[in-house]
Order: C-alpha cells, then structure tokens, then sequence
C-alpha cells in the first residue's frame, strides 16, 4: 500500500501541482515537499508527492549496479 | 520510464546475484525479513526467492497495512454502514478485508466509495449533506497525507468529515517482533517509502541496541538485490548499523514538513496489530485539538476485540514464524478469490504474493528451489 512512483512535476500553483508519467496526467497536492520546481521528479503516493527524487543519488546508485567486481572478490 | 525501468536492467541482475552468492558463502544461516508489502511484490515477481543461496532466507514481515489492521476495527466499520446517512470512505484494498462477520464488500446498499487518496474521500465530504468516514489505514508514507487533509477540514470548516484512524508505526513493530524469542530475524530489509518520511533514524535502536542490520531499499528489483549485498557485508563485517540503498528518496533525516504534519495532527499512542497483539507506542491517534474528526467518538463506536477462530495464522506469518504455504488454510480453504485472512486480501500481502508467484506451476505445492 505503500506504493509511490516517480512522476515529473509539469504544472504548480501554489500547494497543487500536476504530475506525468508516460503521457498520463494527475493533479497532486504539494503540502509535504519544499522547494520543488515544474521538471523535478516527485514520488507520489495517495494524492500527494512525499519526496524529490535526488539525481545524483539516483546516478550513482545505477553506477553502483556496472560496478562488477572481478571473480573472487567481494 | 525514466527511474523505473533503469532499475529493472536485467543485464545487471547476474553481476548481482554472483555477488551475493559469493558473500553468503562462509555466512552461517541468515533470516533476512522485508517489512514492506511492496518489496515482498517486488520479490516474488522476481523469483527471487528460488534465486538465492541455501543459506539466505527472505521472510515477509507485518509490512502491510491492511493485513495488520485487526477484526475489531473492521468491525467497527461494518457497524457505520449500518447507520443511515453515512458514506464511508476507503483505500480498494480494505473492501474484502474479513471482520468477525463478513467484509465491506458483503454490504450491499451501503454507501461505500473506494477512493486513491484521503483528498477524494474530502471532497466527497464537500459535495454531499450525508456524514462521509474516511477509513485512515496505513504506515508513516501515508499518515502525512491524511494530516494534510485534517488540516483542511479544519481550516474549512468542514463538519460532516470524520476518520476512523488505524494508522501504525513500523519501527516499533520490528522492535516487538525482536523480543519474541520465538522469532528468528536477523536482518532487515526497511522500507522505502516509510523511511522517505521518517529517514534512518528510527531504526536505529534494532542496529544498535539489537544488533540487527538494516537497509533501507527501494522496490525494484535492482534495488533489493543490492540491499541483500550491503546486508551481507554488514554481516561480513561483523557490524550492524542503519544503511540507505535508497537514497534518491530518502534522506538521513526523513522529510521534515512531512514528519511535523504529522505531529502536528496526531499523537503516539499503543496499538492493536491483527496476530501481533497491542504493540506499545506503534499506532498514530488524533489529538485532542482535532477530535472532532474522530469518528469513534463522533458515533460513539466501540472497538471490540473478537476471539473468533477461523484456522487462519495470519499472526505466525506476519511475525515470520512460518512462511505461507504452512498454513492448513492457504491454498485449501483460503485463496486470492475466496480469502480468509487479510494476507490473502491485500493485493499485497505476503499470502497473496506467495500464492501468485511462489506456487510453481505444475507442483502446485511450494518449495524453496
């Protein structure tokens, strides 16, 4: 029930905002986060975005998955 | 879809599954549990359960709202539909949720709208004369939504609004499921979306006072994998510490506004858990300057523990004593289309999900590998 996804911000007024994600459209409500702005990704759950998704941290946990150790080491 | 699918790459999943093999090797038996209803999903669409050394085990824990929501609170709201006047309000998953006398879908004639968000069930509030209840179930992810929508109703004045709140707190619950000596857990895989809220803080008190690792994971399938491997070099390493694989959305300290909503609306307070018992200081109840939107005080209600006994053992798979298919009833008398116990119900719980995905076809019976 926990469900939430990450949604692009295209539209803000005020504390509401509309959110996409491949073509589909939904207004959310913008209470819980701060400082975001229209071209930031949103996790949204229930109606509301809960969180910004940090781009940095989102590349450098994909960089993480390329870094294959050798065999033999951990 | 940008930050989903990156996270499914199945190229990368090999890279994964060697290096945990390699660092399970030489590690003594682990149970490792996920306390979220979304990662147990995440793992059994992914086989992953079948994929892992002999070694590693993945237990569903109490990490689905609407499995531990107990028979008295279900019954207190089949009792409001008996009401005239009323609409109740509440998330789809709750409607085939079994009270001690039948579920919400049983009620025929009531009015009951399945809403996506609290803000629905609000304005349904706005349009109508009739008294609309918002059933108010979840954890912290969706506890400060819900605050959000009290202080609305409150700023608008809105007076045929109530909430029957059943929101519970996790990291209390884990606490709890430690002190059963029964129950063998020793790691945990956090929850995402909760710690998005709530941030690694709370769940120090399992690494340090209880040793136990933890990490907190988002819900692809990429991101479980690489929880398991920083889990298992906390075990290699011998240490337990509060990690975050999650880190793209959650932060150390959790989301402030959201987390001060919060308190802003509702207080701590003990708990009832479906199989769990009450767990000290794990539920959220409103404070006194929003009771008015209580609907047990508003109607009275009284929520009555029932000790009906249906062969269900929802509780001994929540605490992760046994793993699904030990139950007499899963898969007999308890399916996804006809369920007996909320683990079933929920899209969701871990019955749900080991009857989806771990039953192998062609067996029909459950086996680890």
């Amino acid at each position: 029930m926990c469900l939430a996804v990450p949604m692009k911000l295209v539209e803000k007024k005020g504390e509401e905002g509309v959110v996409e994600l491949a073509g589909v459209r939904r207004k959310i409500r913008l209470d819980l986060v701060d400082n975001v702005r229209v071209g930031d990704y949103l996790i949204v759950h229930a109606g509301f975005a809960i969180e910004k998704l940090n781009l940095k941290e989102a590349k450098k946990t994909l960089k993480l998955f390329q870094e294959i150790p050798a065999p033999g080491q951990k | 879809m940008r930050f989903l699918t990156e996270y499914r790459d199945t190229e990368k999943l090999e890279s994964l599954y060697g290096r945990i093999s390699r660092l399970a090797s030489g590690l003594p038996r682990l149970n490792l549990m996920e306390v979220c209803g979304t990662h147990t999903m995440t793992i059994g669409r992914a086989g992953l359960r079948r994929r892992l050394p002999e070694n590693i085990s993945l237990l569903s824990g109490p990490g689905c709202p609407v499995c531990v929501t107990p028979d008295s609170y279900l019954d207190a709201a089949i009792k409001l539909t008996e009401r005239k006047n009323i609409c109740l309000a509440t998330f789809g998953d709750m409607m085939k949720v079994p009270g001690s006398q039948g579920n919400l879908e049983e009620r025929q004639g009531s009015e009951i709208a399945v809403v996506y968000s609290p803000l629905e069930a609000l304005e349904i509030a706005r349009k109508t004369i009739k008294e609309v209840v918002f059933l108010a179930v979840g954890f912290e992810t969706t506890a400060p939504s819900v605050a959000s929508v009290v202080l609305t109703a409150a700023r608008e004045k809105i007076k045929n609004f109530s909430l029957l709140v059943a929101h519970k707190l996790i990291p209390p619950a884990m606490a709890c499921l430690l002190q059963d000596r029964k129950v063998k857990i020793d790691g945990f895989i956090c929850p995402g979306h909760v710690s998005a809220i709530i941030g690694a803080r709370p769940y120090r008190v399992i690494a340090e006072r209880y040793h136990r690792p933890c990490v907190i994971a988002g819900f692809e399938i990429l991101d479980v994998l690489q929880a398991l491997v920083m889990l298992l070099v906390q075990f290699q390493e011998k240490r337990a510490a509060v990690e975050i694989q999650y880190s793209r959305c959650v932060q150390p300290a959790g989301n402030l506004r959201a987390r001060h909503l919060m308190a802003e609306v509702f207080k701590v307070g003990d708990a009832e858990w479906r199989g769990m018992g009450v767990i000290p200081k794990s539920g959220l109840f409103l404070k006194k300057e929003y009771s008015e939107f209580d609907a047990v005080r508003r109607f009275s209600l009284q929520l009555v523990k029932s000790e009906k006994f249906t062969g269900c053992r929802c509780g001994d798979i929540l605490k992760g004593l046994i793993a699904p298919p030990d139950c007499p009833c899963f898969g007999q008398s308890c399916t996804p289309a006809r369920p007996k116990g909320p683990c079933m119900v929920s899209s969701e719980g871990a019955c749900a999900a080991y009857y989806r995905y771990e039953l192998l076809p062609g067996r029909g019976k459950w086996q680890k590998s």
